[in-house]
């Protein structure tokens, strides 16, 4: 049977739960294998119940499973709290003196004991839980004390060797006292840096340090933060300007002044500070400015579920701010879709002089993902009709707005050459200038319009999970990827030949002949993480093509492929 | 050598007559002219307002935006590009209301761009309402019972965040405003020129006559030292008989553009990208 183990590990923030996994995650990526993290995390910095999971498979994994096969329980609340979702032989290993069990399966390990012998500090206990799951998965050790000494080379040599002290101990513990209790094991494979792990948040970072991003301003909000400290982190090797706003407004206004001047910019909020940009986005329509924009959705509304997942904000993003101005919207599956979107949507930007939202939310965003290989070589950076202002035969003539059949104007950087190039948020005459022309303003409204449809025409189509004569057809988008994927194999497994259509790039709406793919038998089902089915009305309203049923989920929390075939059955 | 004609724009002046704007333009004409700088060389940001249509009147590089988004967008320009000359410009309301926040944070950046802010005590495009720097008791259409808030004292305000240049211009005075653009200009660092303008549509109590009987320059004090923070709060409260124009307070502080380290030997947008460049960035995820 091929390899899918899930390893929960629960506690309370602070513990370092994120820790152990991406270690974890790290060595089977190293090992060749394919990982999926997500996490589930309460919005408080100290307290409360978190959980980690990390899911190891020998294929590509996009999502995570409702099947835990071992929990590594920190504290008493992991304890209460994820237990009952352990069937009575998967295994747990926990540090609470006060329980006991008589299931074999439940394996007491004194986790803060033996960091203080090992580490002189209890909250190395994350270090000892590392080592004991490596022991139960029965992997080499040695490797993965290498790794160590790189994640903590930076604190210095006495943590490297504590920590090294605190994984040895917890995985000597497991030898010595439960050796064999966990009959699923992590063949045995090569150690090599080959394979990449990282979120969906850390991808679109890469993704657009790598198409040439040169500014970048933001103000902090989950889930979208990362992105900003990556990029950051990034910026003085890269040549990138990281300007932390005072508001949101400010930030896609700083982005729009940047990228008048010249230079590829980006930010990148939650659904909250995107209301705040709303105007800002109109400005970048009229004006007919590129910018980048990635809108990480949170559960809302208003300030809702700061760390949770849901994809509510797709009528939002499409129709956010007054008046009618082209715009692109693209929402990756995963994180190597996510590395390329960014670069899709940089060129879409400069090439349509507009803007263009990357919609991701707190499951893409947060997750980590094992990728094969990010291919520089597919990235390449049109910056679309930009014209050396040195070479203007005329410069005193240039119009910012000029016509053009396509809607798109040559652009001129401002102070590159003689020409003077005016932008302007009122309407404007093809000079920039201010003007209440009905002639003029009819004939801007049609060029603004003309670049819509030139980037309907640069949509891709959904990818296809092929099923021919299929008995369903699940539609969906975004972070959904993975679970649309495999409960689509569980359910042609269990006799419904199903198909799938992963969207994403949603607006405008692809123009693909969809309803001719489809055979008549063929029942088509939404799955959407919102209360309303925001991605059916663009479906059905723009694809032509009806919904026969409708999965929603909206606690919260991420579709498990399980939610998905369980919602299909009960829709059905 | 640039001349006046150089930034000379054929496009409508759509301002009333009489209006304290069409002087305050003369001056920010022959501020450019003085700085030596070619039109293509400068950019203005505008806001929303009958100030921000200033830029359409002169031949430069623009960027007309929102209603009090100026300065980030200055900021932008003048981060990706810092080779240009930025200014920003627009009314009270668009700098002192919409926009404060953004006042507030540009100052504390101390990003290179000269600001001037149209100052009529009053809300001129959309017909006379009343604004963050009319006198307490103003009445208008939005406070018939006059306004129950005193003005915002923007010299104050700008003080307060140790700008590095905090002046007052009077539309009434052209001469001595250009000198005051061009001393902006000049400045390293941001540079907050606050210009006292009337409204001859709806301001009926501040008019042209009310400013001119009541502004002095502050230079005809020879003890006044603008270096001082002290003696500058106390002259920025100054109003009423006596109103103060000139440089208020200046100080030296490194630019946001002088500290970005990303831009100490060229200008982000004259930075080639270079691939090769990407290579070693997927390593710490492997």
């Amino acid at each position: 049977m091929a390899l899918d183990i899930t390893i929960r590990i629960g506690g309370h923030a602070g513990q370092g739960m994120q820790y152990i996994g991406l270690i974890l995650g790290k060595i089977f990526t190293r090992y060749g294998y394919y990982v999926f993290i997500h996490q589930d995390v309460e919005s408080r910095i100290r307290g409360g119940h978190n959980f980690v999971q990390l899911r190891i498979k020998d294929e590509p994994v996009y999502c995570h499973s409702d099947k835990v096969d071992l929990l590594i329980a920190l504290d008493k609340g992991s304890m209460d709290r994820d237990q009952p979702d352990l069937a009575p032989d998967d295994i747990m290993i926990f540090d609470v003196q006060e329980f006991t069990s008589d299931n074999p399966a439940r394996l007491p390990v004194p986790m803060e004991k033996l960091a203080l012998e090992a580490g002189k500090n209890k909250i190395m206990a994350n270090s000892v839980a590392t080592g004991a799951a490596l022991a139960l998965l029965g992997i080499d050790l040695q490797p993965v004390l290498d790794r160590l000494d790189e994640e903590f080379s930076a604190k210095g040599p006495e943590i490297v060797e504590k920590n090294r002290n605190c994984v040895i101990a917890g995985y000597r513990y497991i030898q010595n006292h439960f050796k064999g209790s966990f009959s699923k094991k992590i063949p045995p494979a090569s150690y090599k840096k080959e394979k990449l792990l990282l979120t969906g948040s850390q991808a679109m970072a890469l993704g657009a340090v790598c198409s040439g991003l040169k500014f970048y301003c933001g103000y902090p909000m989950s889930p979208s933060t990362p992105i900003m400290e990556f990029v950051a982190s990034l910026a003085a090797e890269q040549g990138i300007i990281v300007e932390p706003a005072e508001d949101e407004i400010a930030a896609v206004n700083m982005v729009l002044g940047a990228s008048f001047a010249g230079v590829r910019a980006m930010t990148a909020t939650s659904g909250g500070g995107f209301c705040l940009m709303a105007e800002g986005l109109g400005l970048a329509g009229m004006t007919e400015t590129p910018a980048v924009i990635v809108v990480a959705q949170r559960a809302g509304p208003s300030t809702g579920l700061p760390t949770r997942t849901e994809q509510a904000d797709l009528e939002f993003v499409i129709h956010a701010s007054h008046g009618e101005f082209p715009r692109a919207v693209l929402a990756p599956g995963h994180a190597e879709q996510a590395f390329y979107t960014m670069s899709r949507a940089f060129n879409l930007a400069d090439r349509f002089q507009s803007p263009v939202i990357v919609l991701g939310d707190q499951h893409l965003n947060d997750s980590y993902f094992t990728v094969d290989k990010l291919d520089l070589g597919r990235i390449t950076i049109d910056r679309g009709n930009i014209v050396p202002g040195e070479d203007l035969a005329s410069p005193l003539e240039y119009k910012r707005y000029a016509w053009d059949e396509s809607g798109i104007s040559p652009r001129i950087l401002p102070g590159q050459g003689k020409a003077v190039v005016y932008a302007d948020s009122d309407e404007h005459d093809e000079a920039g200038h201010i003007t209440e022309s009905k002639m003029v303003r009819k004939a801007m409204v049609v060029k603004r319009m003309r670049k819509f449809e030139g980037l309907r025409a640069e949509m891709v189509p959904p990818e296809v999970r092929p099923e021919p004569n299929a008995d369903l057809l699940l539609v969906g988008w975004g972070s959904t990827y993975g679970a649309l994927m495999e409960a689509a194999d569980i359910l042609s497994h269990s006799g419904l030949k199903t198909a799938v259509w992963h969207f994403c790039d949603l607006f405008p709406f692809p123009n693909a002949a969809l309803s001719t793919q489809l055979s008549k038998k063929t029942q088509v089902i939404s799955v959407e993480n919102n209360a309303t089915g925001q991605f059916s009305r663009l479906f059905s309203g723009q694809g032509g093509i009806p919904i026969d049923h409708q999965v929603f989920k909206f606690d919260g929390r991420p579709f498990s492929p399980r939610d998905v075939v369980t919602r299909v059955h009960r829709a059905l | 050598m640039v001349t006046l004609d150089d930034y000379y724009s054929d496009d409508p002046v759509a301002w009333c007559p009489g209006c304290g704007n069409h002087s305050i333009l003369e001056a920010l004409k022959q501020a450019l002219v003085d700085s030596g700088k070619d039109p293509h060389e400068i950019v203005i940001v505008s806001g929303i307002g009958q100030a921000s249509k200033a830029p359409h009147y002169l031949r430069c590089n623009a960027f007309n935006g929102l209603h009090g988004r100026t300065l980030p967008v200055a900021t932008g320009i003048k981060l990706a590009n810092h080779g240009l000359t930025v200014l920003a410009e627009g009314g009270d309301g668009d700098g002192y209301t919409e926009g404060g926040n953004h006042f507030i944070h540009a100052m504390r950046r101390n990003v290179d761009i000269t600001y001037l802010v149209h100052n009529n005590q009053v809300y001129g495009l959309t017909k006379g309402q009343t604004s963050p720097t009319s006198d307490l008791g103003y009445v208008s259409k939005t406070t018939p019972m006059g306004s129950f808030s005193p003005p915002l004292n923007p010299l104050l305000l700008a003080i307060s965040m140790n700008c590095t240049f905090v002046a007052r211009g009077f539309s009434g005075e052209p001469e001595h405003l250009a000198g005051l653009i061009l001393e902006g200009i000049q400045h390293r660092g941001f540079s907050f020129i606050d210009i006292l303008q009337n409204c001859v549509s709806f301001n009926k109590v501040n008019t042209f006559q009310w400013y001119k009987s009541r502004v002095y320059d502050i230079k005809d004090d020879p003890s006044y030292d603008p270096r001082d923070m002290g003696q500058a709060f106390q002259r920025a409260q100054e109003w009423g008989e006596k109103i103060p124009i000139g440089v208020i307070y200046r100080t030296d502080r490194p630019a946001l553009d002088e500290k970005q380290p990303v831009i100490r030997d060229m200008a982000l947008v004259k930075q080639k990208i270079d691939q090769a460049s990407f290579e070693g960035i997927f390593e710490s995820f492997r």
